[in-house]
C-alpha cells in the first residue's frame, strides 16, 4: 500500500509549494497520473483523504487526470498506445529501443485555493483536461 | 473567488533526489548499490546468501541490508556468509525509501565496500516506485510463481535491469514454461537479461555478482523502455532521475519518474472557470 506514502508525499509537496501559499486553504489538487505509474487511483483517493486530515488540505478534493501510456520506436517510427499490461516491445519492428512518450506521470499539476470547498464546479463536472507540458 | 496554481511537481521527487544524492555519494566512496525485489518467498535471501559467500571467497568486499516488516531472520541467515549484514525493520511499511537506506549506512557501512546489496521488502508493487540509489535493480521470480508474473507486475518487471528466475531445480515439477516467461518479460521490458538460478543446486550462482561487478566497474546497466521517459528519452546516456553529480556511469538511475519542472506560476481564475476544465470521459 504505497499509495499512503504517495498521498503523504503529495500533501508534503503541496504544503511546501514554492508558490508561497503554504498556509492558504486548498480545495482541490489536480494530479496527473500515468497508466504505468504503478498507483491505484481508488486506493490513492482513499489514502489522500486520510493524509489531508489536519492540514491545509483537509477536505480537499483529489482530481485525477489519467494519462494513457504511449510509446514511440525511434528506429522505425512506430507510435502506439501501450495498453495494460503494457506492450513496450515495438509492435512494428519488434525492437526494444522504444521510449515512453507518456504513461509514467505522477505529478501535481494544479492546486485550487478557495473557501468554496470541494463542491462540484458550476461550470460542469470535475474532470480536468490534460494540460500540455 | 478561487485561484488555481499550476505546478509541475513530481510527487516522488524528494525520494528521487535523495536517491540521486546517495548514489553519487556512494559512488564517490567506491560503493555500488544493488536493489533486489521480489514477492515474499521467491528466494531472495537464499540466493543472496550464496552470492555473498561467493564474493567473500573471492575477496570482493560486499555488505548487505535486508528489509523486513518485522523479523530479524533474514539478517541471521545472510550473516552466515561472513560479511557485514544489517537488518532494516520497516515497521509495517511495504517498501524501503532512499533516506531509510541512508540512515542505515551511517556508522555501519565499512570503508572500501565495493557492492552493497539491499534485499527489499517482499512485495512486487510498492518497492518498484522507489529508487534507493541503486545502480542495478534485480527483480526475481521463482519458477512456482507462474509465467504471467511479469504481466501482473509490469512496473516491477518493466523497470528491472536484470531478471533472475529462482528455484530452477524444481522447474520441471512446477511445470515452468521458460519460453512463455521470457516472452512476457520481453513484452514489458525488451532487452533485459533473464537468467536462471537455483540456490539449492548452485546453478547460475555468481551471475548476479558478475553483473553487479560489471556495473560497479562502469558498465552501463540495461535501460528499460519504461525508464526511457521525458527529456532523456532516446539517448543512451540519460540520467533518469539522477540529480547527483556525474561520477561515472555507475551513478545513473535507470528508473526515474517524470522530472521536476520548477515552472511554477499562479494566475487568477473566476469561480466559473475553476480548474481548466472541459467535459471528458
Ligand atoms: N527448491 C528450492 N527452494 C528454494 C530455493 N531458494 C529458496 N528456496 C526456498 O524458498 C523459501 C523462501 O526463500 P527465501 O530466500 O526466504 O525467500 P525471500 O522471501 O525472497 O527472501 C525457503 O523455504 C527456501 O528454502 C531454491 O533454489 N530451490
Ligand atoms: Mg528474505
Ligand atoms: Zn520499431
Amino acid at each position: 500500500m504505497h499509495e499512503m506514502s504517495v498521498a503523504v508525499a503529495m500533501v508534503e509537496q503541496v504544503t511546501e509549494a514554492p508558490a508561497g501559499d503554504g498556509h492558504a486553504k486548498v480545495s482541490a489538487v489536480v494530479l496527473r497520473l500515468g497508466e504505468l505509474a504503478g498507483v491505484v487511483a481508488d486506493s490513492l483517493r482513499f489514502c489522500f483523504s486520510l493524509a489531508c486530515a489536519g492540514t491545509v488540505l483537509e477536505g480537499a478534493e483529489l482530481l485525477i487526470d489519467h494519462v494513457p501510456g504511449r510509446a514511440r520506436c525511434a528506429p522505425c517510427g512506430a507510435e502506439w498506445a501501450t495498453g495494460m499490461p503494457p506492450q513496450l516491445c515495438c509492435p512494428q519492428c519488434e525492437g526494444g529501443r522504444a521510449e515512453l512518450l507518456a504513461g509514467r506521470e505522477m505529478q501535481i499539476v494544479a492546486l485550487r485555493h478557495g473557501e468554496d470547498g470541494p463542491g462540484p464546479d458550476p461550470a460542469g463536472p470535475v474532470p480536468v483536461h490534460a494540460k500540455e507540458s | 473567488m478561487c485561484r488555481v496554481v499550476d505546478l509541475q511537481q513530481a510527487v516522488l521527487v524528494k525520494n528521487d533526489e535523495r536517491a540521486g544524492t546517495l548514489r553519487a555519494e556512494l559512488a564517490a566512496r567506491g560503493t555500488t548499490v544493488i536493489n533486489l525485489l521480489s514477492s515474499p518467498g521467491s528466494g531472495k535471501t537464499e540466493l543472496l546468501e550464496a552470492e555473498l559467500a561467493l564474493a567473500a571467497s573471492r575477496g570482493v568486499p560486499v555488505a548487505a541490508l535486508t528489509a523486513d516488516l518485522a523479523t530479524e531472520h533474514d539478517a541471521e541467515r545472510l550473516a552466515r556468509a561472513g560479511v557485514p549484514v544489517k537488518q532494516v525493520l520497516t515497521d509495517g511499511l511495504c517498501h524501503l525509501e532512499a533516506d531509510m537506506v541512508r540512515a542505515q549506512l551511517e556508522g555501519w557501512l565499512p570503508d572500501g565496500t565495493r557492492l552493497l546489496f539491499v534485499e527489499n521488502v517482499g512485495n512486487l508493487v510498492c518497492p518498484a516506485s522507489y529508487d534507493l540509489g541503486e545502480s542495478l535493480r534485480v527483480v526475481l521470480a521463482s519458477v512456482t510463481e507462474g509465467e504471467d508474473k511479469p504481466l501482473k507486475y509490469p512496473t516491477a518487471f518493466g523497470l528491472a535491469q536484470l531478471v533472475v528466475v529462482t528455484k530452477d531445480d524444481i522447474a520441471e515439477a512446477a511445470g515452468f514454461d521458460e519460453e512463455a516467461f521470457r516472452a512476457n518479460v520481453r513484452q514489458v521490458n525488451p532487452g533485459v537479461e533473464v537468467v536462471l538460478t537455483s540456490a539449492r543446486r548452485g546453478t547460475g550462482l555468481g551471475l548476479v555478482l558478475d553483473r553487479a561487478l560489471a556495473v560497479a566497474a562502469g558498465e552501463q546497466a540495461h535501460r528499460p523502455v519504461m525508464a526511457r521517459t521525458g527529456e532523456d528519452a532516446g539517448t543512451d546516456t540519460g540520467t533518469g532521475t539522477g540529480t547527483g553529480t556525474e561520477a561515472g556511469s555507475g551513478t545513473e538511475s535507470a528508473h526515474g519518474h517524470t522530472h521536476l519542472h520548477t515552472r511554477v506560476h499562479a494566475h487568477p481564475h473566476t469561480q466559473a472557470a475553476g480548474v481548466p476544465a472541459r467535459s471528458q470521459s
